[in-house]
């Protein structure tokens, strides 16, 4: 297929942003348009719920490039404008403002949102949601005023809000309906250590929970309604319950979808003028034989490079292992592959020190670790992953054999 | 302005870092004294970095060499940064991550190359 002349990216997150940068560095010389709903440039989202509700970071320090940085690129930005429909055949855009942007190839890095809860009094003022940096810097107003939150949700985002919170004294109850925490992304012996990690920092949990409603006075929760009748009072609830891809737009025009963007191993939608990154796409994992939808970081850089690589002529990059990262308090968790049911498990290093791994296996292919502040094991499984080699899984455990000395 | 922000602004003292591709592609950038040698590259959209963690030490995606002349004054690896280290491609002694090595006045003309690949 011809070079492109004219790139159109709908989306000014970190996805949107990485793959303008990236088709620069490739060498690109074309026209880049990048439309993003945000008022601001594109930024960094995860120290959302870590540094920045701490005060530790501001809007310049999370930005992705300098303000400059556009202009000088020739990469023409169209900041708080939403792309409401794509004509596939005329190969435009369309904006809310009623402006129709040309593309020879499209890129979608729209993202997700914030899975809204279905419980009564859900739109009240004081019910927060943690996507973007005008939500971050509400829920850091209240943290900022002490008193106490609800936070339903036991995932990464809640138990990332609990530390912050705590950290800066504020109350905490976490409320999960499942019977444990990280229930569909991490393994029992990790959300085991999790649970008590935050119970040793004061966080309140109540698992197998359901809420029945959020009690409200003068437009504004104040207590939190569960099922076994408790009430637990708040001054605030924060909802992580998850997200949602945002492939309204992608749906509306007749690309296959299925809870995200359906994309092949260069990002490539089933329109092949169409490609989509990041946590609206669901792609292929090559070391895993499946696809999924990932919502991180890296993930997006590696498909920001497919695309990059894709329009510049460049060969596709080398499939990663998919990771992971969270920090909480002074722990550092690190993920890399994929966390999957029924595996054996193997843990090294100790729990009670918080410094251990539990590796996931099949025989003796490691299919995922999860490290907490555990580096060496954590870069050592994202490199077997990567490379698909086998492991010594005897000798796994015993922390007194290096990870170099596992492979097989 | 609180001038103790002006450095990460862009307005305050500068160095002078060389970021050579894997290729040998050179890039001169003149990097605020007190922002990261990862920092440097990613804001100035110098290739072969990638920063998957943003620079908080929890991958190997921003690996860089340190020519001999420089590695004394820059400093090893130690903890975290050894350990992720130890298992990224193309290792060598002047192996750092770049998001640890802060740009002082001393490394004024600091020299780097980069890896084939990076994690």
């Amino acid at each position: 297929m011809d070079r492109p002349q004219r790139v159109v990216i709908v989306g000014g997150g970190q996805a949107g942003g990485a793959t303008a940068a990236l088709l620069r560095a490739y060498g690109f010389d074309g026209a880049i348009v990048l439309i993003g709903e945000e008022p601001g440039l594109p930024y960094e989202r995860p120290p959302l719920s870590k540094a920045w509700l701490k005060g530790q970071a501001d809007a310049d320090s999370l930005l992705l490039k300098p303000a400059g940085f556009y202009e000088e690129q020739g990469i023409d930005l169209l900041l708080q404008r939403t792309a409401v429909t794509i004509d596939r055949v005329a190969r435009t855009v369309g904006l809310d403002d009623g402006r129709m942007v040309g593309y020879d190839r499209l890129v979608l890095a729209t993202g997700s949102r914030a899975r809204r809860i279905d419980v009564h009094g859900h739109d009240l003022d004081n019910v927060l949601y943690l996507r973007d940096q005008a939500d971050a810097e509400r829920l850091k107003a209240v943290l900022s005023t002490g008193g106490r939150i609800v936070i339903c949700g036991g995932g990464y985002i809640g138990l990332e809000v609990a530390a912050a919170a705590r950290d800066l004294g504020v109350e905490v109850t976490v409320i999960e309906q499942q019977q444990r925490l990280l229930a569909r992304v991490a393994s029992e012996p990790l959300a085991a250590f999790f649970l008590r990690h935050h119970l040793d920092h004061g966080v309140d949990f109540r698992l197998n929970a359901q809420i029945t409603t959020f009690v409200q006075e003068d437009h504004k929760v104040v207590g939190v309604a569960l099922a076994t009748g408790e009430l637990l009072p708040c001054d605030a609830v924060v909802i992580g319950i998850g997200a949602v891809p945002q492939d309204g737009l992608a749906i509306a025009a007749g690309l296959e979808c299925d809870d995200g963007v359906i994309v092949d191993g260069s990002a490539c939608t089933s329109d092949p003028c169409i490609f989509a990154i990041g946590d609206v796409s669901r792609r292929p994992v090559v070391l895993y034989d499946c696809s999924f939808r990932f919502e991180s970081v890296p993930n997006l850089i590696e498909q920001a490079k497919q695309v990059a690589a894709a329009f510049t002529g460049r060969p596709a990059p080398r499939p990663e292992t998919p990771w992971f990262w969270s920090d909480q308090y002074d722990t550092k968790l690190q993920i890399a592959g994929m966390v999957c049911r029924g595996g054996a498990l193997v843990i090294r290093g100790d729990e009670a020190q918080n410094r251990f791994a539990v590796f996931h296996l099949k025989g003796n292919r490691l299919m995922a670790v999860e490290a907490v502040n555990s580096p060496a094991e954590f870069m050592a499984g994202k490199k077997i992953i990567a490379d698909c080699r086998h492991v010594c899984v005897d000798k796994l455990g015993d922390l007194d054999v290096p990870m170099r000395d596992m492979i097989i | 302005m609180d001038p103790s922000r002006s450095a990460s602004r862009g307005v305050g003292p500068l160095a002078k870092v060389t970021y050579v591709e894997f290729d040998g592609t050179e890039h001169v950038v003149d990097v605020p004294v007190g922002t990261s040698v990862m920092k440097g590259a990613i804001r100035n959209n110098v290739p072969g970095i990638d920063a998957d963690c943003g620079g908080h030490c929890s991958c190997a995606t921003c690996h860089v060499h340190v020519v001999a002349p420089w590695r004394d004054k820059v400093g090893e690896a130690t903890g975290a940064e050894q350990a992720l280290l130890q298992f990224a491609d193309g290792v060598d002694g002047g192996s750092r991550l770049s998001c640890q090595i802060l740009i002082t006045h001393d490394l004024d003309g600091l020299v780097v190359t980069m890896p084939e690949v990076q994690g």
